[in-house]
């Protein structure tokens, strides 16, 4: 989807290298988030970002040191609260890009609420939620996303409770913009693009890998010999094949659900796959709820169909309730029903 | 809880003459309109020139089960022709719309004093509900007050008549029935109210005029004598005040007022963000209305969401505010901490009441004045400002975005429940009196390079938006590396931080000095206060002083850090006494910082003191 807002933001035209800051990165040797931090100091030379009109803020947990690496405004905030902070920095500032960066447990357990609330006000941002189905910065507790049965320090029998799906509650949270990748998919770049350029809340889930607390959790799609039949990148106006083609997803009618069905000699059309439309809502759903073994996991735009920003409309009505009058300090402190006492009626002891 | 009654206004009876002050309060079912009621008696009184004190007293529960004793809502107000800095004591008069009124008020009344009732309201139903085994206002037990009892209900059915309103619609005239009657009383001008009700049901015209025939048909009532006991009307002189232009302000409508004009006289725009609770909604709700200010507010999803939205919003430039109550300030605390950290100019309004916990949501204290200085994970030092009354909190708001500003820090504003509710006259000011204290931003890269943790001589760093080309930076909730402010956990690091951090704080005092509210600056007894005690304090130790007592009030603004002069101060004195709605908690304060024999007077009742509670303890202390 192209944005017109993106075409009328003057274009700065920045290195990979002027995104870098003088910080040492300290996350573990091998951790997903340098690849990450690279994609997103290759995506924002793409899409012109001026970095004195960037601002990253983040939550806590190891995907909120992100800010400190790269070279523009950062700001580390709270466990959680990262997008009640971004939304004061972009109501008071709507021409600053924003970046969220929070993760499984910043963004979807201690500040759950702020990232539905941020969601569902549609807050122009990009929303990274590093999902890496554990707590890595306070030594390997299971997290919201972690799957049924996660022994950790404190599950050592097993987690029970049922996991968090980030982008279906993004969506049930009323996300106009949905996206996947993984931390070292090529395609990341791209979709960071698309995010950026969707004006309203863009919510990217990154699957993560932690080497040190869970490690290769995601390697079912994301290791190399898995990812032709693991993946499913789908594109706008493209069918939604995977396995080099030899399979897709359709609709079962009866079932009212998807299904993968096998496609024959490239003939998709025959056997009924999905065109990817990027505005179609229900089929996002079906996307995002997709169970991963019977189905393969869904990445890339999965959902984009922009809608007026809050900022935007905050503005709007700011300006409009203040249209035609003047601030008048004086007036305002002598406003309401008011009464003149005169010198000569002023008697008595003074206070 | 004290029990001394105040004596020093008559019993209305024996007056041939108009009393110097009179109190009244309006009692009635939660859903009988008594607020309303006497917010238009407030502000009719205050457009006949008295001087006057609020006091508002409502449930918990919006619309509570009708004619319990738990919904009796209830509004006092002090007026007179002397100066009135409190909503009184015992009240002269009493209006009671139903027995559950009468039972939960009618002992603060004076003896003597005047009851008026609706015996339309006094049937078996609402007798049982309140408790009552017989009807009160016939079996001889009111027998120390004097008694108007009619059937307003009725009267006020009749009045509406032409109208046709449902009986129920019908019957919510009642409060401005009663209200015509009490403006008769006190021969106050209708015009006022009936111009309100125009305005208010601007959309109901019929509505506007049932209400105003109800007021009018009690103005008559109490005009054409029907009345069974002889009720003289009351003249009140007005009360000698300053020449100039006056209006009625509540303290949240002070508070609100006075951020916007901070926010101006620091030529910033204002985001106030901000999340629904009683008492402090009512800030939310009157800067919502004020965006040609350049205010911006946001009703947040949760009390964190606003302090941090608010932080956000100063980080990139804005004065940040946010508001609430205890239970919400509890909830701030972390981000406050952010906002210490961070170093970040903000403004956080408690309007404080009952706690802890959800305790008394309409009910009055200060009891957070340990959470305000005290109340954060590690050395977090901030500013902490008390208003001592809703005129008074108007200059505090700006003292407390002045502070904000230039010292790059998070300030804590105190009221409390009955300041944000109250309402007295106050004297316009010209805002032409205000110093400006424009914020200034960091534009270029400064010798020596970029430190966005560098000091000017007030120790406050330099504020940089976002936006600015070539200022690029990070902050955040880690240990700041000294001047370069980039994170840094070495302990002598961490120590020299603390120690700016604190030392910042404490500057504040060298340009803080405390007066004398009444009295010398020495003596046998200083009579210590802070926040809405001024009042009943200062009428105690007026009260006092007449009586030949040696006794000084001093009244705290700055609760942190304290005014540089108010040690030596204290040891003027011979006694200290320390009246407040709380368990002590100012006095630990200056016992810890002074080393002083501070006494304490407490009450946590959830309603203020009464002047002679205060004058009975100084009495007492110099017995």
């Amino acid at each position: 989807m192209t944005d017109i807002a993106t075409l009328t933001k003057p274009r700065v035209e920045t290195t990979l290298k002027d995104w870098e800051t003088d910080q040492e990165v300290r996350w573990c040797p091998g951790c997903g988030d340098y690849a990450i931090l690279k994609a997103v100091q290759r995506t924002l030379p793409m899409v012109g970002a001026d970095p004195a009109n960037t601002v990253f803020v983040s939550g806590i947990g190891c995907s909120s040191r992100f800010p400190y690496y790269v070279e523009s405004y950062g700001f580390h905030t709270i466990h959680g609260r990262a997008p009640a902070v971004a939304t004061g920095v972009k109501l008071a500032n709507p021409d600053l890009d924003v970046w969220i960066i929070t993760g499984d447990g910043d963004g979807l357990s201690i500040g759950g609420n702020h990232t539905m609330h941020v969601l569902r006000r549609n807050l122009d941002c990009q929303i990274l939620l590093f999902n890496n189905e554990i707590y890595g910065l306070t030594k390997g507790q299971y997290s919201p996303t972690s799957r049924a049965g996660t022994r950790s320090p404190s599950t050592p029998l097993g987690s029970i409770d049922y996991p968090a799906r980030p982008a279906a509650f993004a969506l049930g949270s009323g996300a106009h913009f949905i996206a996947r990748a993984y931390d070292v998919s090529k395609q990341l770049p791209e979709v960071l693009t698309a995010a950026y350029n969707h004006k309203g809340a863009a919510f990217v889930e990154i699957f993560q890998n932690c080497i040190v607390y869970n490690k290769d959790v995601f390697a079912d799609f994301t290791e190399k010999k898995n990812a032709d039949e693991g993946q499913l990148w789908v594109e706008h106006g493209k069918p939604m094949l995977f396995a080099k083609g030899t399979r897709g997803i359709a609709l079962d009618r009866e079932a009212l659900a998807l299904k993968v069905v096998d496609v024959v000699d490239g003939d998709w059309q025959a056997a009924d796959v999905i065109v990817h439309d990027v505005a179609n809502r229900s089929v996002a759903h079906m996307l995002v709820e997709m169970p991963f073994g019977p189905f393969p996991m869904a990445l890339g735009v999965i959902y984009d169909d922009p809608a007026a920003s809050f900022e935007e409309a905050v503005v709007a009505q700011n300006e409009q309730a203040a249209r035609g009058r003047t601030p008048d300090l004086q007036k305002l402190v002598s406003q309401g029903q008011t009464w003149t006492v005169k010198a000569d009626a002023v008697k008595g002891p003074a206070l | 809880m004290a029990s001394v009654a105040s004596t020093t206004t008559a019993p209305l009876a024996t007056h041939e003459t108009a009393p110097e002050a009179v109190v009244v309060r309006f009692a009635g079912d939660s859903g009988d309109g008594m607020q309303l009621t006497g917010g238009q008696f407030t502000l009719s009184t205050a457009l006949a020139g008295n001087d006057l004190a609020t006091f508002p007293d409502f449930p918990a529960e919006i619309r509570a089960p009708q004619g319990t004793l738990f919904g009796v809502s209830a509004f006092q107000i002090n007026f007179g022709s002397s100066d009135i800095t409190t909503a009184g004591d015992a009240p002269d008069i009493l209006i009671a719309m139903n027995p559950a009124a009468l039972k939960t008020n009618v002992n603060d009344l004076k003896a003597g004093g005047l009851i008026i009732a609706d015996t339309g309201e006094f049937g078996e139903r609402n007798l049982v509900k309140a408790k009552y085994e017989s009807n009160p206002l016939e079996d001889g037990s009111l027998a120390r007050w004097q008694v108007l009892a009619f059937d307003i209900s009725a009267l006020t059915l009749e009045s509406v008549k032409p109208f046709g309103l449902g009986n129920k619609e019908a019957l919510r005239c009642k409060n401005m029935w009663t209200l015509g009657l009490a403006l008769w009383l006190f021969d106050r001008e209708r015009q006022p109210i009936i111009d309100w009700l125009k305005g208010k049901f601007a959309k109901a015209p019929e509505i506007a005029e049932a209400n105003i025939a109800a007021l009018n048909a009690g103005h008559a009532y109490g005009e054409t004598a029907e009345l069974a006991v002889p009720v003289k009307q009351l003249h009140m002189a007005p009360a000698p005040v300053a020449e100039g232009l006056y209006r009625t302000v509540t303290g949240a409508e002070a508070i609100s007022l006075g951020l916007v004009a901070g926010a101006q006289l620091a030529e910033l725009p204002m985001f106030f963000g901000g999340y629904p609770i009683t008492p402090a909604s009512a800030i939310l709700h009157h800067l919502s209305r004020l965006k040609e200010y350049g205010v911006t507010t946001f009703q947040a999803e949760d009390e964190i969401a606003a302090i941090a939205s608010a932080i956000g919003a100063s980080y990139a430039g804005s004065l940040g505010v946010t508001s609430s109550s205890g239970p919400g300030i509890a909830l701030k605390g972390e981000a406050m901490g952010l906002a210490i950290m961070t170093e970040l100019p903000l403004v956080i309004v408690n309007s404080q009441r009952g706690g802890p916990s959800t305790g008394l949501p309409t009910k009055t204290e200060q009891s957070d004045l340990y959470q305000a200085v005290y109340g954060r994970n590690g050395d977090a030092p901030m500013p902490v400002i008390a208003a001592r009354s809703p005129t008074d909190a108007f200059d505090c708001a700006i003292e407390a975005c002045r502070l904000a500003i230039q010292y790059m820090t998070p300030v804590l504003l105190l009221t409390d429940g009955y300041i944000a509710n109250a309402a007295e006259p106050w004297r316009v000011p010209d805002m032409a009196g205000y110093a400006k204290f424009p914020a200034s931003f960091l534009t270029d890269v400064p010798e020596g390079g970029l430190k966005p943790y560098a000091r000017n001589e007030k120790l406050a760093r330099p504020w940089i938006k976002p936006g600015t080309p070539g200022l690029m930076h990070r902050i955040g909730g880690i240990e700041k590396e000294v001047g370069t402010g980039h994170i840094n956990y070495a302990p002598a690091n961490h120590q020299a931080m603390t120690e700016l951090r604190r030392d910042k704080i404490l500057g504040i005092s060298h340009e803080l000095h405390q007066d004398v509210a009444l009295g010398e600056t020495h003596g046998k007894l200083a009579v210590v206060g802070w926040g809405s005690t001024f009042g009943p304090i200062h009428q105690a130790v007026r009260r006092a002083r007449r009586k030949g007592l040696d006794v000084a009030h001093i009244h705290i603004r700055h609760i942190w850090p304290l005014p540089a002069n108010l040690g030596d101060l204290l040891e003027n004195y011979e006694q200290i006494l320390i009246p407040e709605m709380n368990t002590g908690q100012l006095k630990t304060v200056l016992r810890d910082q002074y080393l002083v024999n501070a006494q304490s007077l407490n009450k946590i009742s959830g309603q203020p003191f009464r002047i002679a509670e205060i004058e009975a303890a100084i009495e007492g202390m110099l017995a």
